[in-house]
């Protein structure tokens, strides 16, 4: 009968049907794999999965790993560095592109060509340049500075800031397209206004421009969060780990435990305290930008 | 009168396309100026180049007896009132208001002073903590304005501020700038496309095409004395009827149809010039019924189309082979196909050359 309240799971029943497969997908893989790791990671597999009761044994031996310790403190860093560079200089060159400049459209290529290689091509290429024989250091040598020394990769102190360099010149075209992006849909009018205030153009920036970008933020911090997490190839392919570990990360360290070491159970440890530092990150941020929404204007 | 705007000779082009051309405006202290105009006439250009925002190829423009052209839009003495608000979206009004102040380092109490004057006279003291996205449309644009006022300029400039309104909207802040206008006694530009809102606000109309102003005087000028067919068409809803015609003898003859021009004014030449003309009617000056009786020249004709808009009835007919609308009472009852008899004096009418299109 027509005046009955049709049976609300066949609404869009056809959305519903092509929707399952990304939903068994998500669960089975996503979930399922995530809970499986954790659970395993209470185990002393080895290079098969068993499940053999450790308890935190795992964890204890994880946070006494040199390795581990100064992949999490390299994580930091590149992080924290690559975090800011990159926005700062992104947003810096979004803006200077927004000056109505010629040739916009082969700057913008040029600058955006990077994000085009792969991590793989992105590491070797940097590793060549940061070479002292045949890279960077030879070149000003060969200009006359004899005593011009850049070789970060070979210190171990500082080598994690040669792949930083390598990070953001692979990362910053993207956020300045990004960026650029969001500088466009800018209502003109709001800069015409600034103008008659007498605002100056980097305060107009900062205060006006900048808070109207929210969102364009945050699609760009969760993009370049994610690519900062899971850095492994930048690593594998630039510096190898070294000089010595002093370029490890936490997802090399996975890899290495799971399929070198044939210590699943450690890897699976560690594994899940990099879930465990994302989430720590993530949730309280999800709650403060939708917890509230129904609030916010 | 002093003036207040003086723009001489301005010359505005991107690259090959001249923008504005030789372009000259004197606007007197406390005068309320349209630039009116159709898309891509050039009235928001000009305005732009008024308030600084592009820079001019050529000429000079004066704001209270300075020469301005190369100054700053913010040392200029001008308020800025934007189509689409342009409030900025993370302040509160309050901040909307006092940004520009706060920037110029203005003292503490004066700042204050100026936001209370001007949330009293645009009563917008109540929204004063909110942010612009929790204000209707009428509301942003009254904060728009107050941004303008809080600046105690002499000069605001007015860039199509209400077309992004409803009609009813529209019709209230078209009143609420007319009164703020009588208030302030303030020099104001205003950019439309909207002739009602012209009519309603100017002082004078500068009617505006191709970059040069066609005509400047007062809306009763551009209404009853359009200087040439285009302003004649531009101006007015409905538009103007024209009939297409010869002059000869004093009357203006079309086909079989003959119209004394005893009563019109003709313009310098002071007498008929013989040739060919155009005759333009409004549909508002054509009268029927018993009135006709009364007209130097009157018609037959058949209804071919009726359009009620509740206040009045357009009829749509034929005079002498050119479409011709009426504007008939709202009380009155015509239907289609039914004939009527049509008059109207040429004293009410213009005549424009056939060939130059210049008022005759």
């Amino acid at each position: 009968m027509s005046s009955t309240r049709p049976n609300q799971l066949f609404r869009n029943i056809s959305s519903k049907i092509a929707a399952i497969p990304m939903i068994v997908t998500a669960l089975f893989v996503f979930v399922g794999g995530t809970i499986w790791t954790v659970v395993y990671s209470f185990t002393n597999s080895g290079l098969l999965p068993r499940l053999q009761w450790v308890g935190l044994d795992q964890y204890e031996r994880l946070w006494a790993t040199r390795k581990w310790l100064i992949s999490i403190e390299n994580l930091a860093i590149y992080g924290l560095c690559m975090l800011v560079l990159v926005f700062v200089i992104g947003f810096i060159l979004a803006a200077l592109i927004d000056q109505k400049i010629r040739f916009e459209d082969t700057i913008r290529t040029v600058i955006l060509y990077p994000y085009a290689l792969s991590f793989v091509v992105t590491g070797l290429v940097w590793q060549w340049m940061l070479n002292p024989e045949f890279g960077v250091q030879k070149v000003v040598r060969g200009w006359g500075w004899e005593s011009f020394t850049f070789d970060p990769l070979y210190s171990a102190d500082i080598a994690i800031y040669g792949v930083l360099i390598a990070g953001i010149w692979q990362g910053s075209g993207l956020v300045m397209v990004l960026m650029l992006a969001g500088l466009r849909g800018i209502d003109q009018d709001v800069w015409k206004a600034s103008r008659v205030d007498g605002i100056p153009t980097w305060k107009a920036y900062i205060f006006v421009i900048i808070p109207m970008m929210r969102p364009v933020f945050v699609t760009t911090l969760v993009i370049v969060v994610t690519g900062i997490v899971k850095i492994y190839d930048l690593i594998v392919a630039q510096t190898g780990g070294g000089p010595g570990i002093s370029t490890e990360v936490p997802a090399k360290y996975v890899y290495d435990m799971m399929f070198q070491a044939n210590n699943l159970g450690q890897g699976f440890a560690a594994s899940t305290m990099m879930l465990v530092t994302v989430a720590l990150i993530v949730i309280p941020w999800a709650i403060l930008e939708f917890g509230g929404s129904k609030h916010r204007d | 009168m002093q003036n207040s705007v003086e723009i001489k000779n301005l010359d505005l082009q991107f690259g090959a396309v001249k923008v504005l051309q030789n372009l000259n405006l004197e606007i007197g202290k406390g005068e309320f100026l349209v630039l009116l105009g159709s898309s891509g006439c050039g009235k928001s250009t000009l305005l732009n180049c008024i308030a600084g925002l592009l820079d001019v190829s050529g000429g000079q423009i004066h704001i209270n007896d300075r020469n301005v052209t190369w100054a700053e839009p913010s040392d200029r003495g001008i308020g800025m009132v934007f189509q689409s608000y342009a409030l900025y979206p993370q302040m509160t009004v309050e901040g909307n208001l006092s940004f520009g102040l706060k920037n110029a380092k203005l003292p503490k109490p004066e700042i204050a002073k100026r936001i209370k004057h001007a949330s009293e006279v645009l009563q917008i003291e109540p929204l004063l903590k909110r942010k612009p996205a929790a204000l209707s449309g009428g509301q942003r644009q009254r904060v728009a304005i107050g941004r303008a006022l809080v600046r105690d300029v002499d000069v605001f400039l007015f860039d199509e501020p209400l077309s992004n309104l409803d009609a009813k909207l529209r019709a209230d802040l078209r009143v609420e700038i007319k009164r703020l206008h009588h208030k302030l006694q303030n020099t104001m530009i205003y950019v439309t496309h909207d002739q009602i809102e012209a009519m309603t606000l100017a002082d004078r109309i500068a009617i505006m095409r191709g970059g040069q102003i066609m005509q400047l005087g007062s809306p009763d000028e551009i209404y009853g004395q359009p200087i040439n067919k285009y302003v004649a068409d531009f101006i007015g809803s409905p538009s103007m009827n024209f009939l297409e015609g010869n002059i000869k003898n004093g009357t203006f003859e079309m086909g079989e149809l003959s119209i004394p021009l005893d009563g019109y004014e003709f313009g310098d030449t002071g007498a008929a010039t013989e040739g060919a003309a155009t005759m333009g009617i409004r549909p508002e000056h054509v009268v029927t019924g018993e009135l006709v009786e009364s007209t130097p020249f009157q018609v037959d004709v058949e209804v071919n189309l009726i359009e009620p808009t509740g206040s009045d009835t357009l009829v749509d007919c034929e005079v002498a082979g050119h479409h011709f609308r009426v504007r008939m009472d709202g009380q009155s009852r015509v239907s289609v196909g039914e004939k009527l008899r049509l008059g109207f004096a040429p004293a009410r009418a213009s005549l424009f050359d056939a060939k130059t299109e210049l008022r005759l």
